[in-house]
């Protein structure tokens, strides 16, 4: 927790498409059920079109501000390691990093004016990043879409809130016909980071 | 208790007080406010093609003594300026609120103006909510607050409060009984004779304001320790609550008129007082010309951009945590043109033609950024076509390239329509492409008058651009498939070769997020012809990677559309649908 209050601040950072408002809004419902205050921020506009995307959800008894500074975030759950290393300087000394461990490219790397960071893995693993390989995991849990719920299942590990509530705003929340599979990702993701 | 967008917020509040009539036009960051207005019960919404006219809309149903909300993102209060400023002088007959949804950071937006300045310039007053509560709050308490005043009523709302969810608590609704409208030339003919008479009684009704603004209890003074007092508003606020705890606050709700007296109070009660903005220096320069004496930061603010807690704290001196450095050498993530976007070949046709392109606002602006680089210009909804005008008048005498103005269906129904019309009234030449994608992709795919989809659902007519372009006075106009790379650049090439009249192309093809008519088709693949020339990869394809190792180009099947615009540009046959 930061150091200065006792507010819990979770930045959520991918790429445009990928489903971190709606893990964004699942985190803040289960904080809420749990008993806290709870402020979501998203930018939305040009980050749509394959852009960069952040969320933010600060969590505490009494939450003022609704964005993160540099140094600041307890939490990073990055949706993509570029994300992951572009976000790194919002992360708390003691912060917790969670990423899926995938590289999307953005146009200016498709097109070769640019490239993609090298062994990703390394940088982020000396911030004691847990990497999540989402994609399979949601596979295995039976839909490619749940991966932001796998790593929903990764970030829960560090959070104060238990596995009934998580679960229970899951279910509310996705379409019925995906609530299995949705459970299933979570748990996969929770369980890729209490085994590792 | 709900998590709620200040967007949602605003809407609930404005349905919550019998506001029965909302319109407006799409921008971010205030667009979800009229899409949420929209869907509760008993009301009627419409999006109108500009802001000029949703605000006459508003000032009509409002003479005619409905309850009207309109809503705005910063920009648009500027298109919107000209009825605002005399809506003033009118006053209302039923409450009126407008939305003007700033955009500090400039997250989605060509410039980070603050809306603040115009309802002062017109004598309005501003009402700023720092979380989605107020926002409700002050929403639903404004169409009676414009009643009382006689004057329409200006919320303005920044990013952090449109788009921040935070907790709020919805009630039910009030109806309105619409007030009988009164046929009176006084307050609603605004000729000389009668807006002098208004502008007296504007000065009294702003005498009221004032006191008013003494007593509102959206201004709020929290005590604390008294060696430092801070006046602030709106999201700014919550900022302030996190970087210093330990100061006294006064937390500005109506910006406009300052409570003088209070503040006043504020400055004998602190030792130290401070005024923190964001992004203009609205707040301290008007408490500065109060005369209240403003104590200088240690350090200093950011003058442009959003604020937070940290660059509070940088100000104060204190300590911040110690942040690491940004990694080296990440690759940017621009937005970009989506894989089987219809406005890509138009751009890389007119570059192809070397023409001098003025841009305008919407997805198409980013066919500025590399690979295709097209764009010479943006400026504001509509200018493209005016500004290729006075480029036309500038280079008129010498030898030039072709100048060409692109403009999307929903930006030239805003005002794309008076652009052309001077253009064609004055003889001008040159050639307008419109790229009729079918809706108002930038802002999340609204109707328009061009897609004929109306906000309720309610059935209506689509424009036929042809038809009022050739009754506007153009005679060369043509209708094209911006997905036929032929066609487009024949087509180009034909309207910008008659250089002494004015042509216009509608390139007309559904957006590829418009599920309902846009149809996926079988992705393409490289075969074994590719020798990695790179003419595919200069379409700035989204689906389309340069392989590092070979140079040859490769197709992320789960992302191509099955558009076929590449396999038109690859000389060797290396691209096949599957
Ligand atoms: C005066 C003003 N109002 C609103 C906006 C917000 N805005 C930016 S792009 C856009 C929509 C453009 O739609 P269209 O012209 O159809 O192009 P598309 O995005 O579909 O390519 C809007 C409403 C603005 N920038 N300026």
């Amino acid at each position: 927790m930061n150091q200065n209050s006792s507010t819990i601040r979770v930045l959520l950072a991918g790429v445009g498409g990928q489903g971190t408002i709606l893990a964004a809004d699942l985190l803040a419902k289960t904080a809420i059920a749990s008993g806290y205050q709870v402020k979501l921020s998203e930018i939305h506009g040009m980050s749509q079109r394959g852009g960069s995307v952040t969320t933010v959800v600060n969590i505490g008894r009494e939450v003022h501000s609704m964005v993160i500074g540099e140094g600041e975030a307890d939490y990073l759950l990055a949706f993509e390691t570029t994300e992951a290393l572009r976000n790194l300087p919002f992360l708390a000394p003691a912060g917790k990093l969670y990423a899926n461990d995938v590289q999307i490219s953005p146009l200016p790397v498709l097109t070769g004016k640019a490239s993609m960071p090298t062994m990703p893995a390394a940088r982020l693993a000396e911030r004691g990043c847990h990497l999540v390989d989402a994609h399979e995991l949601a596979v295995k849990a039976g839909s490619p879409k749940c991966a932001n719920v796998v790593l929903l299942g990764a970030l829960s590990t560090g959070m104060p809130f238990s596995a009934e509530v998580w679960e229970e705003q899951i279910r509310s929340k996705v379409p019925e016909k995906t609530i299995e599979a949705n459970i299933a990702a979570f748990r996969l993701g929770r369980d890729s980071v209490e085994v590792a | 208790m709900e998590l709620l967008s200040g967007n949602e917020a605003i809407a609930q509040g404005a349905w919550e007080a019998g506001c029965s009539i909302g319109v407006g036009y799409p921008g971010t960051p205030s667009t979800e406010t009229l899409e949420s207005f929209a869907k509760k019960e008993g009301v009627y919404a419409e999006w109108c093609p500009n802001e000029k006219v949703a605000l006459e809309v508003a000032v009509g149903a409002s003479a005619a003594g409905a309850r009207v909300i309109a809503t705005m993102k910063h920009v648009g209060v500027n298109v919107a300026a000209d009825p605002l400023f005399t809506a003033a002088y009118t006053g209302v007959g039923g409450g009126m609120l407008v939305l003007a949804a700033d955009d500090p950071g400039m997250h989605s937006s060509q410039n980070e103006q603050d809306s603040r300045y115009y309802a002062l310039a017109a004598r309005i007053p501003i009402i700023e909510p720092s979380d989605s509560q107020e926002a409700l709050l002050f929403a639903k308490d404004a169409f009676g607050l414009s009643e009382e005043f006689d004057i329409p009523f200006l919320m303005r709302s920044t990013v952090r409060v449109s788009h921040a969810k935070t907790p709020t608590e919805p009630s039910g609704r009030t109806e309105h009984v619409r007030k009988e409208y009164v046929k009176d030339p006084s307050k609603w003919v605004m000729m000389p004779a009668y807006a002098k008479g208004r502008r007296i009684d504007l000065d009294a009704r702003w005498q009221r304001l004032r006191e008013w603004a003494e007593e509102c209890p959206y201004n709020t003074v929290e005590m604390r320790d008294t060696a430092m007092g801070v006046v602030c508003s709106g999201a700014v606020y919550q900022h302030v609550r996190d970087a210093l705890p330990n100061a006294s606050v006064f937390k500005l709700g109506v910006t406009w008129p300052l409570p003088e007296a209070k503040l006043k109070q504020f400055r004998e009660d602190v030792d130290k007082l401070y005024c923190i903005d964001e992004a203009s220096p609205f707040i301290s320069s008007h408490v500065a010309a109060l005369g209240i004496r403003i104590d200088e930061m240690p350090g200093s603010l950011p003058p442009y951009g959003e604020l937070s807690p940290r660059a509070i704290r940088i100000a104060f001196d204190q300590q911040v945590p110690e942040a690491e450095q940004a990694q080296p050498n990440l690759p940017p993530r621009p937005p970009a043109l989506c894989a089987g976007c219809p406005h890509r070949l138009v751009f890389k046709e007119l570059v192809r033609a070397k023409c001098i392109v003025t841009g305008d606002i919407g997805c198409y602006t980013l066919g500025a950024l590399p690979p295709l680089s097209a764009l010479d210009s943006t400026v504001d909804m509509g200018a493209s076509i005016s500004m290729a005008h006075g480029f036309e008048l500038a280079l008129a005498n010498e030898d030039h390239s072709p100048v060409v103005a692109v403009i999307g269906d929903s930006t030239f129904a805003h005002s794309g329509l008076t652009s052309l019309l001077n253009t064609a009234y004055n003889q001008g030449c040159g050639t307008v492409c419109i790229l009729d994608n079918r809706t108002t992709g930038m802002t999340g795919h609204q109707g328009n008058p061009v897609n004929g989809k109306t906000l309720q659902g309610r059935v209506t007519r689509e424009l036929d651009l042809e038809a009022v372009v050739t009754s506007l006075g153009v005679d060369d106009v043509r209708t094209v498939n911006p997905n036929d790379m032929k066609a487009t650049r024949e087509a180009i090439k034909e309207a910008t070769q008659a250089t002494d009249r004015l042509s216009v192309i509608v390139f007309r093809s559904p957006c590829v997020l418009l599920r309902d008519s846009f149809v996926v088709q079988n992705p393409y693949y490289i075969n074994a012809s590719c020798t990695g020339c790179g003419s595919c990869i200069s379409l700035g394809c989204p689906a389309i990677a340069k392989d590092a190792e070979t140079g040859s180009a490769t197709i992320d099947t789960s992302s191509c559309v099955g558009c076929g615009q590449c396999a038109q540009y690859c000389g060797f046959h290396a691209i096949e649908q599957s």
